[in-house]
């Protein structure tokens, strides 16, 4: 797993940004190279950030209820750049959303209480490409 | 026995004896009649200095908290609705959640808005929404909070031309403005413009509230979203009353009385899940908030000195599995504020680890506060716990350690508390001292050392339906940018654009109170979004240095 880079991001208004830290560091402690964008990025900026920095993930964190809006505006810009870098989202996302985003092309959804160690196996499952869509 | 007439016990039976009392029975179920403080004759006593047993000598005997319930969510009409409900249901304060572009200060037809408007509270774009959000709420009856701290000056210009408006003098509105700016910079992280600038418009709602406004809290300074973003018990309190300290200095360096100013100053903490440890926090918070205001700040009317606080259960205790086992968290943290002695309570709903709250969730945890109030007689003694070894020597042991922080914030601005607090927040070192103890407790957890109940442990039970959550959509969002759409093209431009160049000019030049051109720029319609887009002309943007 090591050496994979992961950019994580906070994409619109929402200023909750104690959960991408700590996953940051989890992921960080893991062995992969993260890079953090910080707040108040948008679709564009964090997909420019992705290819710029040869992302092989993009981890997205969403508190603020806007997930649906703004997660698969990530996707389509990171398409848009001829890019195929997955994009998971980490956050408070009702368990009805879930389908909406994987058919998004949401990569992967991690909701509020995964522990560290399975945080890291979904991560490497989705680098791996062998997430269950 | 001494029978000296100025015995701490004395003076505390005159004090309470001149207090109302409400109605109620004050024995426990036995019948055994219930004293309203215990302690010996010489010993420390609520309603005296240093105010560690409450800021009051009589506490809930004469008025029980207030049962103040966060709401907002949709457009200022659907809130309206909500907070009616509150009323009906016995709630006995509003207080106000604005949505991220509005806590932003951004226009809900910024592109930036996209996909939150009106998501995490309410969105008001101007005055015309402030009227909706309140209409047919008697505002010199029912005091309001709001929860807002970039746009602050502008959001509380709305909301006094709003009063004005409905024939509401400003003298006579109560409420509080959240208004502390340091705490954003520190973990909320909803900033705009610089510190420095910022503290400015800080300076000005202090100053306005001072001299016209007398019934009004200037800011409520919040340890919360320090606490909510991953601090420690200790940290909490000692970064808050450090702000508190800041927030002090600046009033007086604009030339401002102490007690002209500090009685309206109030404070807002976590209710967290560590029982004891909060309690402890909450006494020592009054203890050394007294001592610093007499003895650095020179006050000398004791309502400067009494650190009164709202306090909100943890929103990081919540659990999206097992939801409904939050009642019961809810229930211990709501507990541990009111043996604290808190002024007024937010319960939060046992659905917030996933979504807004839905009406029923809310209603819970107001009856949770209801339980605790009229079911379980706690609310009958001051300080039940004051005089418990354990619970004195966590409370000294907790201001120890603030001092410690305000020992070191205090060499970090060579002697001054505001100084150093901006420079801490300039070079990271809150951000730092926050993210490190959020991951430490998050290492915790993983190694099994802590257990959360359905998260690490006794998970039977996750795999049960969810309860129903509140649904917002778009269309919210879209029937939002309507109302703005009307607003642009029925008010008078011309009168906008004036007001916003008076406003650009008065920002310009910092001796200026930007508070009276706030509220005639409220009363032209003009937007939140122009006000602070005008102001962010004159004093920048912020931008913080991503670290992990």
């Amino acid at each position: 797993m090591s050496g994979e880079r992961i950019l994580v991001a906070k994409v619109g208004l929402d200023g909750h940004d104690r959960g991408v830290k700590v996953v940051a560091r989890i992921l960080r402690d893991a062995g992969y190279e993260v890079i953090y964008t910080g707040l108040f990025q948008t679709p564009e900026t964090v997909a420019a950030a992705a290819v710029d920095e040869d992302a092989d993930a993009i981890g997205l964190s969403m508190l603020s209820g806007a997930h649906m809006t703004l997660a698969p505006l990530v996707v389509e810009a990171v398409r848009a750049r001829g890019a195929d870098i997955p994009v998971i989202l980490g956050g408070t996302v009702p368990d009805h959303d879930l389908d909406e985003l994987k058919s998004q092309g949401v990569a992967a959804v991690i909701t509020p209480g995964t522990t560290a160690e399975d945080i890291i196996k979904e991560v490497q499952q989705v680098l791996d490409g062998t997430q269950v869509a | 026995m001494s029978s000296d007439t100025t015995s701490p016990r004395k003076q505390w039976e005159q004090a309470f004896n001149a207090s109302p009392t409400r109605d109620a029975e004050f024995t426990t179920l036995s019948g055994i009649p219930i004293d309203p403080v215990y302690g010996p004759e010489d010993g420390d006593f609520p309603g005296q200095y240093p105010y560690t047993r409450g800021p009051y000598a009589s506490m809930y005997r004469s008025r029980l908290w207030t049962m103040r319930m966060f709401a907002g969510f949709g457009t200022a009409e659907d809130t309206n609705w909500r907070f009616k409900e509150i009323i009906k249901a016995g709630g006995t304060g509003l207080s106000t959640a604005f949505d991220m572009p509005t806590l932003l200060g951004l226009d809900s037809d910024d592109p930036m808005s996209l996909g939150e408007v009106g998501r995490c509270g309410v969105a008001v774009d101007s005055l015309s929404d402030m009227e909706d959000l309140y209409s047919g709420i008697d505002l010199s009856e029912v005091t309001t909070s709001m929860t807002i701290n970039s746009p602050a000056a502008v959001i509380f210009a709305m909301f006094i031309a709003q009063a004005e408006k409905a024939g509401v003098n400003r003298a006579r509105l109560g409420g509080t403005l959240q208004n502390d700016i340091l705490k954003e910079y520190q973990a909320q992280k909803e900033f705009v413009f610089p510190p420095r600038q910022s503290m400015r418009l800080v300076r000005d709602t202090i100053d306005f509230t001072s001299r016209e406004m007398p019934r009004w809290h200037s800011v409520s300074i919040s340890g919360y979203h320090i606490r909510e973003a991953g601090s420690t018990a200790v940290e909490e309190l000692a970064f808050t009353l450090a702000n508190g300290f800041a927030y002090v200095e600046l009033a007086l360096a604009a030339g401002l009385d102490v007690d002209a100013f500090a009685p309206r100053l109030s404070f807002f903490f976590n209710a967290h899940i560590d029982f004891f440890e909060e309690i402890a926090k909450y006494r020592a918070a009054r203890r050394i908030w007294a001592r610093w205001m007499k003895e650095r700040f020179g006050a000398t009317d004791p309502r400067s000195m009494q650190c009164r606080f709202h306090s909100q259960t943890a929103g990081v205790s919540l659990t999206a599995q097992q939801p409904e086992v939050n009642i019961a968290r809810t229930a211990i943290e709501a507990l541990a504020g009111v043996l604290g002695g808190t002024q007024s309570l937010h319960t939060n709903s046992m659905d917030e680890a996933l979504a807004l709250p839905t009406e029923k969730a809310a209603r819970i945890a107001l009856r949770t506060q209801q339980v605790i109030a009229h079911e379980t007689n706690v609310a009958h003694v001051a300080d039940p716990l004051g005089g418990s070894y354990y619970v004195e020597s966590l409370t000294d042991e907790v201001e120890r350690q603030a001092e410690e922080i305000f020992a070191h914030l205090e060499s970090l601005g060579n002697g001054s508390l505001l100084e150093g607090v901006i420079t801490g927040i300039e070079e990271n070192w809150f951000q730092g001292r926050i993210s490190d103890s959020a991951y430490d407790l998050e290492r915790r957890l993983n190694a099994g050392q802590r257990i959360t109940v359905g998260v690490n442990d006794f998970q039977a039970g996750n795999e049960e339906d969810q309860i129903q959550l509140l649904r917002i959509t778009n269309e919210d969002e879209q029937r939002q940018r309507k109302r703005l759409d009307t607003v642009r093209s029925d008010r008078n431009q011309d009168a906008v654009t004036e007001v916003l160049n008076k406003l650009r000019d008065e920002a310009e030049d910092p001796e200026v109170n930007l508070m009276p051109t706030l509220i005639e720029a409220s009363h032209a319609y003009a937007t939140v979004g122009e006000m602070m887009t005008t102001m962010a002309g004159v004093f920048g943007r912020h931008v913080e240095v991503p670290s992990i």
